[in-house]
């Protein structure tokens, strides 16, 4: 801020600048003020709510008996065997969630790249997936591995018609991941797509004219051309599935100890009415996402800047 | 000569490959949702419907005949709508501002969305079901549009700022030359330009608002605001191995039919909303 003296003493032109630069700045922060307020209205607040009511022993079901435990729900959660269960149950769905989607959306993604026809009409087919309500593709999978009505069951060789897949954790976890990477695979390859058309055509030529391999070419001039791209997708994929909720809600309710650490907390707030030990697992759920968004922008150097901001 | 074919043999294939991998869940809700609920009952494993299993339009008659999916439906609509209606209004305000204006607390703006973008939802039910509640708004459309507009306000934000930034900016400064005030200028010559930008990101705002599940199933109780994602997993029964699976296909395949026409028509401006930004350009 500058003072009415020193603006005086300015010559007259900067000081008809800083006046249009300061009505910028006004009519900016008018114009951003509805979106920061309405966004941290629903997060940023109900964040420090959580935050306080972590420290309380408080059920809903009893409001008038809110007593202050401080950081001893946070010990409960985290010496509780349950909650590591199910941060490993994310973090295991999130890595190989992520892998698949990022080498099926790669290969879907240099097909697209290459298609000369068609191209609406796999444009159109591949939203559809990513367009379709996350509860739907949990219960067509749900239904497509059932062992009274699925297909799935009879459409791979050698198998058990009878095989119970939601009655063994592993395949009730395969089941819940077909679903998951089934539906955001699409939007991968959608935004490697458009990594693939940042890569430079004479340089892939070049490669070519001096004897460089497919292979070569894949991982010596594309891939290091589309960091960026990979890297951002990587990041959004991977903090949406470590919330990953829906599918085990729809598909096995968090049966044969599928549960992901969303899923506890909804369990704890929503069914149990906990909101005391419910608020510190929300805090907690909050702090690894925090943690693994770290995790992945450190350890890919991810640069933000190119990223959404575009 | 022998690698060209062989690469259009390769693109070929994998070109069946995108559409199985897309269209062969579909064609089985679809197939499943034909099946006759006796059928389902007994066990009725397969692809098709068995011969005799067969429930022609049945399931369609008895789901749109059923008072709590059709308000199910309706709300959604009706919240969906309204969200995304808002939410592009903010956005657009705020994407403005972005791409055009300098002004201190850009960075905080973008960082904002971005860490909104990739929140825990479920870490926010807990509480917003304390507040709701408190506030009267619990299980009602408006309780269910706040958090959806916030939610969606960080994706309309980044599409609306990728396309303005792809504006003709001389035009505004043109129109401030011939006397328009910064608004005016805004309203009169970017709103027309920004349109297709506004129209993608409310398509995106709106597939976004339709598939939420975790708000609509903690900050609703009735059937008075459930929107459809909650209804169907709530329609009938508890016990989540045993659900009359074609009728709940049949639902599905209703509630899939707006997006599906969405994308129909609209292919190009959704491909383009979602990869904007994502690289740099």
């Amino acid at each position: 801020m500058t003072t009415t003296a020193e603006t005086a003493t300015k010559p007259r032109r900067e000081a008809r600048t800083s006046d249009k630069s300061r009505a910028e700045n006004r009519l900016a922060i008018k114009l951003v003020a509805p979106a920061i307020a309405l966004m941290l209205l629903v997060t940023a607040f109900p964040m420090l709510r959580a935050l306080y009511l972590s420290m309380f022993d408080y059920t809903l079901t009893a409001p008038d008996d809110r007593t202050f435990v401080g950081f001893q729900n946070y010990l409960t959660a985290l010496s509780d065997q349950l909650f590591w269960r199910d941060t490993a149950n994310t973090v295991f769905i999130m890595v190989v969630t992520v892998f698949f989607e990022l080498v099926i959306g790669f290969a879907f993604a240099m097909v697209m790249h290459k298609l000369i026809f068609a191209r609406g009409l796999v444009r159109t087919s591949i939203l559809i997936p990513y367009g379709i309500i996350t509860v739907v593709s949990g219960f067509a999978w749900q239904f497509a591995f059932s062992n009274t009505n699925g297909f799935v069951n009879s459409w791979i060789p050698f198998m058990n018609p009878d095989f119970n897949w939601f009655g063994d954790y592993w395949s009730a976890m395969a089941a819940i991941m077909v679903s998951e990477i089934w539906k955001t695979t699409p939007f991968m390859a959608l935004l490697l797509l458009a990594g693939l058309a940042q890569v430079p055509e004479d340089m892939l030529e070049a490669a070519k004219v001096d004897g460089a391999t497919w292979w070569q070419r894949l991982w010596r001039v594309i891939l290091p051309n589309m960091r960026a791209a990979i890297m951002v997708a990587v990041l959004f994929r991977a903090l949406d599935a470590y919330r990953i909720f829906d599918n085990i809600f729809v598909m096995t309710n968090g049966a044969q100890g599928t549960e992901s650490i969303s899923f506890l907390t909804y369990r704890q707030v929503i069914e149990q009415f906990q909101l005391g030990i419910g608020s510190a697992l929300s805090v907690l759920l909050f702090l690894s996402v925090l943690v693994v968004a770290f995790g992945i922008v450190k350890l890919f150097r991810v640069d933000l800047s190119a990223a959404r901001q575009g | 000569m022998r690698n060209d074919t062989l690469s259009r043999i390769g693109t070929a294939v994998g070109l069946i490959l995108i559409l199985v991998w897309c269209l062969l869940p579909v064609a089985w809700i679809i197939s499943l949702s034909f099946k006759s609920q006796e059928a389902v009952t007994n066990g009725s494993p397969g692809f098709f419907p068995s011969s005799g299993g067969g429930a022609g339009w049945q399931n369609y008659v008895d789901v749109v005949k059923d008072d709590q999916f059709r308000q199910a439906i309706f709300n959604s609509i009706g919240i969906c709508l309204i969200a995304t209606l808002l939410s592009v209004v903010i956005a657009t305000l705020t994407a403005y501002a972005v791409a055009r204006l300098e002004f201190k607390g850009k960075k905080f703006v973008l960082t904002t969305a971005l860490v909104i973008a990739m929140f825990p939802v479920v870490s926010l039910v807990g509480p917003l079901f304390d507040m709701w509640r408190t506030l009267g708004i619990y299980d009602t459309w408006i309780g269910l549009i706040i958090p959806y507009m916030s939610f969606t306000l960080p994706l309309a934000i980044w599409t609306l700022s990728a396309f303005f930034r792809e504006i003709p900016w001389e035009m505004e400064q043109a129109a401030q030359v011939d006397g328009a005030t910064a608004w005016q200028a805004f309203r009169r010559v970017i709103v027309p330009l920004a349109a297709p930008g506004v129209f993608t990101a409310a398509i995106l705002t709106f597939f976004f608002a339709w598939n939420d599940f975790v708000f609509g199933i903690s900050l609703t109780s009735t059937e008075r605001a459930r929107p459809i994602p909650a209804a169907l997993s709530f329609f009938v029964g508890d016990d989540p191995f045993n659900r009359p699976a074609s009728l709940l296909a049949a639902g599905a395949v209703v509630a899939t039919v707006p997006i599906v026409l969405l994308v129909l028509f609209f292919q190009r401006k959704i491909v383009a909303g979602l990869t904007a930004g994502a690289v740099k350009g």
